[in-house]
């Protein structure tokens, strides 16, 4: 199992808009309930009340100030998750063969009942998509909500990862990155969609579209026609005012 | 290579049922499903919440906060029974009591308050989803010290709403989202209606369309915007103004839109002799008059074929009376609002100014549309298309939380109106039941009888001087001074003041405060310290300055600690609730929705919804509206009220399903199984408003006859927006000295200042703030907005603590690096805590995550949580009280309209400081009524 | 990274145990009887004792026996049947030696090539790992094969073997450290690559995602002072190699022998201590800890 398929039948990932994602921690959480109640052990929470709480999340949003050369200091927030690699370190590290990428969609699993806990995978994640619960002492991340995503007991509508469902600013998308006319391969190419870390060889398949360009406002010299002023003086303006209330 | 991998199901059953009620994690209200599943025990348990698709609010996605429903739900700090002090106030330490004791202890407390001092009582009902029922229950009370938590929050901004258009932002109305094409964002927004602001701000980005956001801080939504100005705190007013300026120089607004819909063309008395100088002139049936332009003639705006003049003045009686547009063309072409004046006071360029006020009018008319929609306005001219001005705006507590936010807000809502994109495609929409001008909602009332109701409503749009809860003496009615000289305009109460005035006696002494949901000991009080020492202080005779303090809660907080009798509250999956359109309601802006919860779970602790035992208490009061006929209880608990209390005939807290076979919307009679409709509708209820009514709401006749079949209104009401609001200008007569109503002499002058008709802008009180130059602001975290939060294991991982963040520039000057601590002082008092650098931020404001800062003991948390160690609160640096100015007097920390507390006005100075462990003050800790928290989780509900 | 214990032993002592197989499997020296079974005892010890210590990190050590499957990609399952098979080999190979005086050659250089390979796949489970650029390098094997080696050597009683031995590891432990400081700039991942964020402008990380720590922090962030570092390097280098060469340059004697292996224990220990302090995995760039 450890070994990686050849070839997958699809690539199915998330593509994450970086110039719409306000940072609200929606997916997080909704990726936090949906899989503590759902697939394999449960995302526990280790000192939950006291003074250092520390659980087991598989989707954590960042954020990053990035000044350029010109124009002021801009707020990225950075939801991250597995990216689900055509080339997935993780999975070829795993000494059981409970970490595993599914050739039918490309998803990477870790069959918990294999897992023996080494956290080797983890330390072959570029990414820290990997955490170790410590309460079921088996590695866990993100499934894709492969037990949503095919699920015949949920509407057809509901059959996307719990995070994409929740998303309230729709910044995240899912799709088949495999073929090049699905909507989120599209959106890749029409947003210019990049690669975390790709000098890793990773192959990630989750994409990232970046934030447009930002404070970009023309100077006032292209928008000065739209204030050219009508008149000077205050009694001019009622001049004109009468005139173009005339015109109404 | 051979590649083998497991089978797996990938159809597992996802829950056993889905119930479907309302969110109550912040105010929101958005649709959850619940899904519940069965235990080994055969217990009902909830294992999963996620976002509604079908309900109107939030279309199937959910924050941070409603996905953590669970942790709410299931948290240990849980009160688990009502209870009774018996330590010192403050200490947490109490003893469980039965519910009978507790009630009988209530009523022995409340009753012989009504029968003489209905006054006495003060209740204040804080997060308050219901409104509409608990000031209906205070009324019957008969004491006029009702309020919610709207004063210290956003009354500024749902005041000026309400005076200049009739609605404001969030559950007023909404921007066009389908259609906008610039949309701007104004201030902290984070806070109110966050998912559909969210979804709103997707939509519009996934069409490409531009952001601009204008806050000091550039966090969430900011973050994203295309544009950001990082604005001087407090000078948005300015800004905006400054943006009228330009476009009504450069002859940028939609006249048209002015003329007919807005009282830019009625006539002001202009004779400054006249003691009606400034107000409108009125026909004998009071409608404001104008000029038609057609015909030359005076007469009411609302005539049919009337076209309103904008420039043409009228002679009577010697008195010229002058369009309120010349007053306009007056004031804001003046250069005190040209971009170069006021640019250094607000940080912008004046370059930016311009170029911003041009991409508004570039995209306002030049980015023009029309759709293809017939419809007829109230002077009956037929509109064969709808005109589209895709600029549309939003703000909510950065600009309103200001001694200048009331105008402020005006000044954004006039911008709105000059451009002609208020209930217009791509502009801005009301949601039903708004738009409803100042004039038709009630005024105050504060006619207090012993044993009797009050004579009306507590709340309410003052419209003058006449209007005031003042007593004969001229002293004010209610213990938070709202509807004072002080604050005449205080449309929600001042919640703020309560403890402090009531601590002090002034203007009266009080004997029970009872309040719910307010965490008034803690991150809703400004002077916190102070706050804590007023609910413990004793006098002479020993016995505390408050004589008794009740309070409501479901959780351990802080607040909880300071109470001598403790009501404990449900989760909010255990109870009844209806989100009424008497009250705030879930509409939006294409159709009236209201909605309910329902308790998903019974509790497994001895608690009770609140308002049920409001009923319970209101029978044992033998309070009108809780007692039937022969005095027995009336609701035998909140969902007996909610189907069949009528507030008017046919008129109830819920309008869907109405009727004996629950098939009729708005008007019907009480029907016994509307609950039960409403929970297999999924917990809410939507009626759309009909095509040629979405949009011209305030003067669209297809509109208002929906409205009056609905029950939104009982008759058509068109009305004009007021640019001038004339009820501002009766204050400022009398504080000119007409009038028999007069101002004391000490408020005439900020009366005359700050009370312009048209908005204004001025710089807030900084007597006492020499030395303290920078602008200390505060926000709630997306993940934890209008939700305390810190009880929830999972929100509290995302926001443990909190640093003060500071700019580069001064992290350099004070020699600061990540992680040092700073002293930060105000006039008022110091803290000192940790710090980080945020250069996305303006240069000279600092700012922190509010209300993270926990009180040790509160919450189920351990002492040594980092919200209790690390975690600080601003709250001790901001008193409700200005530095005093040695007139002798202390004034308010608030907006002199409304009377909002000016949490943002706060002025600091910073120093490097050696690193501790603790932040400081520490608050030493109060004991906990809840059992200890478990150690650690791994949640599943079988 | 964590220096967590278990693995600093297991690494160290598993070493230094297969180590001194090596050099039994190869002969040098080949005591039968009670001596024999001084030797493979410490040996086993080493080599069993490093294992099992290595199991304390596993979340289900129950489990461990699945580990043999994967040896196909695996560098974790190729070390645990690498070591299997080394142990087995060379029990038989001591068994021959402690009871029937017997030193079956073939089987010993098979056991003890094994041996080494037990090693070298241990290093290679660091080694192959991109996301931790100073191990990502030829040098960890050497590492770990040349100190393994000399330890063995050492523990062999080989003095003349292990003197050089020992020099050429402290040699090769000096340009792990001199190389490795350079591997993760030289890896080319930044918080710009990272984030894909470089192109507008300078990142730096505000906000983490989470107030608290986490598993990621824990497991793969640890900052050590660069004094601090300089002095444990000087610390470990003198313990490992210079005090050893010179214990065993004066005139043998059991003390002198015993207290150079010691020094070499602690001083590899050390040197170990710091492979894992040191290192720096990448994901660290995301939470602004480089």
């Amino acid at each position: 199992m450890t070994e990686l398929p050849q070839i997958t039948q699809k690539k199915l990932g998330l593509v994450i808009d970086l110039d719409t994602c306000v940072g609200c921690h929606a997916c997080v959480i909704s990726c936090k309930g949906w899989n503590t109640e759902n697939y394999g052990a449960p995302l526990s929470d280790q000192d939950a009340y006291g003074a250092a709480p520390s659980g087991t999340f598989l989707n954590r949003v960042h954020s990053y100030e990035v000044q350029p050369d010109t124009g002021p200091a801009q707020l990225v927030h950075f939801p991250k998750s597995c990216l689900h690699c055509e080339d997935a370190p993780c999975v070829t590290v795993c000494p059981t063969g409970a970490s595993y990428k599914r050739k039918e969609d490309g998803i990477v699993l870790v069959n918990e009942t294999d897992c023996i806990g080494c956290g080797l995978c983890a330390w072959a994640c570029p990414y820290g998509a990997r955490e170790l619960d410590q309460a079921a002492g088996v590695m866990k991340k993100c499934t894709l909500c492969v037990d949503r995503i095919y699920n015949d007991n949920l509407p057809e509508e509901d059959r996307i990862p719990a995070c994409v469902r929740t998303c309230p600013s729709g910044a995240r998308h899912f799709g088949d990155l495999g073929d090049p006319d699905s909507d989120v391969s599209q959106l890749v190419t029409a947003r210019g969609g990049v690669d975390l870390m790709p000098e890793q060889g990773t192959k990630p398949v989750n994409k990232y579209l970046p934030p447009r360009p930002k404070d970009q406002m023309p100077e006032i010299d292209v928008l000065a026609p739209f204030l050219a002023p009508i008149d000077q003086e205050p009694k001019g303006f009622l001049g004109w005012l009468d005139r173009t209330l005339d015109r109404l | 290579m051979t590649h083998k991998q497991p089978v797996l199901d990938l159809s597992p059953p996802v829950s056993d049922e889905i119930r479907k009620t309302t969110c109550y994690m912040c105010a929101c209200r958005c649709g959850i499903n619940v899904h519940m599943k069965t235990n080994a025990d055969g217990d009902m348990r909830v294992a999963y919440i996620e976002g509604n698709r079908d309900h109107p609010i939030n279309k199937g996605v959910l924050c941070a906060k409603g996905s953590a429903g669970i942790m709410q739900h299931n948290a240990p700090a849980r009160l688990r029974k009502p209870l009774k002090r018996v330590g010192e106030r403050g200490s947490g330490e109490f003893e469980e009591i039965e519910w009978d004791e507790a009630l009988e202890i209530a009523t022995d407390w409340l009753a012989p308050l009504r029968a003489d001092a209905p006054e006495k009582l003060a209740f204040f009902t804080g997060r308050d989803q219901s409104q509409s029922f608990t000031s209906f229950w205070a009324q019957n009370f008969g004491t006029p010290n009702y309020a919610a938590h709207g004063g210290f929050c956003s009354v500024n901004m749902a005041a000026a709403g309400i005076y200049t258009m009739g609605g404001a932002f969030w559950e007023f109305g909404q921007p066009d989202w389908d259609h906008t094409k610039l949309f701007m964002l104004f201030g902290v927004a984070e806070d109110h209606d966050s998912n559909p602001i969210k979804m709103g701000i997707g939509k519009i980005k996934a069409r490409g369309a531009r952001v601009i956001g204008v806050n000091p801080i550039r966090t969430g939504y900011n973050a994203v915007a295309d544009d950001w100005v990082g604005i001087t705190p407090g000078t948005d007013g300015l800004f905006i103004l400054s943006m009228i300026h330009c476009l009504m120089k450069a002859g940028r607004m939609d006249l048209d839109y002015l003329a007919r819909f807005t009282d830019a063309p009625v006539l002001v008395n202009g004779d400054p002799a006249s003691p009606e100088f400034g107000l409108f002139l009125r026909d004998a049936d009071g409608k404001q008059q104008v000029i038609c332009r057609k015909t030359g003639t005076l007469t009411a705006f609302d005539k049919p074929g009337v076209r309103p003049d904008l420039s043409a003045t009228h002679v009577a009686e010697g008195i010229t009376h002058r369009p309120v547009f010349h007053q306009m063309a007056e004031k804001y072409l003046s250069d005190d609002y040209a971009p170069e004046a006021v640019a250094e006071r607000c940080g912008i360029p004046a370059t930016r100014i311009r170029a911003i006020a041009a991409e508004i009018a570039r995209v306002a008319f030049d980015e023009a549309f029309e759709l293809d929609q017939e419809w007829t306005d109230f002077r009956g001219d037929v509109h064969k298309t709808m005109t589209g001005r895709p600029v549309s705006f939003h703000a909510m507590r950065g600009i309103s939380a200001h001694a200048n936010g009331f105008q402020t807000c005006r000044a954004l809502h006039t911008l709105q109106i000059i451009l002609g994109t208020v209930e217009v495609p791509g502009g801005f929409r009301f949601k039903p039941p708004y738009p409803k001008p100042a004039t038709a909602h009630p005024k105050p009332h504060c006619g207090v009888t012993p044993d009797q109701p009050l004579d009306g409503p507590h709340l309410g749009f003052v419209q003058g001087p006449e209007d005031l809860a003042l007593k004969a003496d001229g002293s004010p009615v209610r213990i938070d001074k709202a509807f004072t000289w002080e604050n005449p305009m205080s449309a929600h109460g001042l919640m703020h003041m309560v403890i402090s005035n009531a601590h002090s006696g002034d203007p009266y002494k009080i004997d029970t405060l009872f309040m719910y949901m307010a965490n008034m000991s803690w991150n809703s009080s400004m002077n916190t310290g102070g706050v804590m020492r007023m609910l413990t202080d004793k006098n002479d005779s020993g016995d505390y300055v408050i004589p008794r303090i009740i309070y409501s809660d479901a959780y351990s907080s802080e607040m909880v600690a300071f109470a001598d009798l403790i009501l404990p509250d449900t989760t909010y999956l255990e109870r009844h609730d209806c989100i009424s359109l008497l009250d705030r309601p879930i509409c939006e802006a294409d159709a009236a929705a209201d909605a309910i919860r329902w308790p998903v779970v019974e509790p497994d602790r001895d608690v009770r919804g609140f308002q049920s035992v409001l009923c319970d208490l209101g029978a044992r009061l033998g309070l009108p509206g809780f007692v039937d006929d022969t005095g027995a209880q009336k609701y035998a608990d909140y969902a007996d009220y909610i189907t069949s209390h009528e507030r008017r005939p046919g008129i109830g807290p819920l309008a869907g399903f109405r009727g004996e076979d629950g098939n009729q919307a708005g008007r019907g009679a009480p029907n016994p199984d509307q609950l039960k409709r409403y929970i297999e509708n999924g917990g809410f209820f939507t009626h759309h408003i009909p095509d040629a009514a979405l949009y011209y709401k305030p003067w669209n006749t297809a509109y208002q006859d929906w409205a009056v079949e609905t029950g939104i209104y009982d008759t058509p009401q068109p009305y004009l927006f007021s640019l001038y609001i004339e009820p501002l200008r009766r204050f400022q007569l009398a504080a000119e000295g007409h009038g028999d109503r007069q101002p004391p002499d000490h408020l005439r002058d900020r009366i005359k200042h700050t009370m312009s008709p048209l908005p204004i802008w001025y710089e807030t009180d900084q007597d006492g703030n020499e030395g303290f130059n920078i602008t200390a602001l505060t926000q709630r975290p997306m993940a934890m907005y209008h939700s305390w939060g810190s009880q929830n294991a999972w929100l509290r991982q995302i926001h443990g603590h909190n640093p003060l963040y500071l700019p580069t520039k001064l992290m350099r000057k004070n020699g600061l690096q990540d992680g040092d601590w700073a002293r930060v002082t105000s006039p008022h008092g110091e803290i000192k805590v940790p710090v980080l650098e945020m250069a996305a931020l303006n240069e000279n404001t600092v700012w922190t995550w509010n209300a993270i800062g926990k009180r040790k003991g509160a919450w189920a948390l351990d002492d040594a949580a980092p919200e209790a160690t690390k975690g600080f609160l601003l709250n001790h640096l901001i008193h409700e009280l200005l530095p005093p100015k040695g007139d002798g007097l202390r004034w308010s920390n608030s907006d002199p309209i409304t009377g909002q507390a000016a949490w943002f006005d706060l002025k600091v100075r910073i120093e490097k400081t050696a690193p501790l462990i603790q932040s400081e003050p520490v608050t030493p800790n109060q004991n906990s009524p809840a059992p200890a928290a478990p150690k650690n989780l791994a949640w599943k509900s079988r | 990274m964590h220096p967590a214990p278990s693995v600093i032993f297991f690494s160290v002592f598993s070493g230094l145990g297969f180590g001194l197989l090596f050099w039994l499997g190869l002969g040098w020296p080949s005591p039968t009887g009670v001596v024999a079974f001084v030797f493979f005892a410490i040996a086993y010890l080493l080599a069993v004792g490093g294992l099992i210590a290595s199991t304390f990190h596993l979340g289900r050590p129950e489990r461990a026996l699945k580990a043999f499957t994967q040896w196909k990609t695996s560098w974790l399952s190729r070390e645990a049947i690498c070591a299997v098979a080394a142990l087995l080999l060379m029990a038989i190979y001591g068994a021959g030696a402690v009871f029937l005086d017997e030193n079956w050659r073939v089987i010993g250089v098979l056991g003890g090539v094994l041996s080494l390979g037990t090693v070298f796949t241990t290093s290679m489970i660091y080694t192959q790992l991109k996301t931790i650029p100073r191990w990502h390098s030829p040098l960890t094997p050497l590492n770990f094969l040349s100190l393994s080696i000399a330890g063995g050597a050492l523990l062999a009683g080989q003095v003349t073997w292990a003197l050089w031995l020992i020099v050429i590891a402290g040699g090769v432990q000096l340009a792990t450290w001199i190389i490795g400081d350079r591997r993760f700039t030289a890896s080319g991942t930044t918080l710009a690559t990272a984030t894909q964020l470089g192109q507008i402008g300078s990142v730096r990380a505000f906000e983490p995602p989470h107030t608290g720590t986490n598993y990621l922090l824990r497991e793969f962030v640890y900052v050590i002072g660069r004094k601090h570092a300089f002095k444990l390097r000087v610390i470990a280098l003198l313990l490992m190699t210079i005090l050893p060469v010179i214990l065993l340059l004066i005139p043998f004697s059991h003390v002198a022998g015993g207290l150079a292996v010691l020094a070499h224990v602690a001083g590899v220990l050390t040197a170990r201590w710091l492979f894992f302090a040191q290192a720096e995995h990448v994901v660290g760039l995301y939470y602004g800890k480089r």
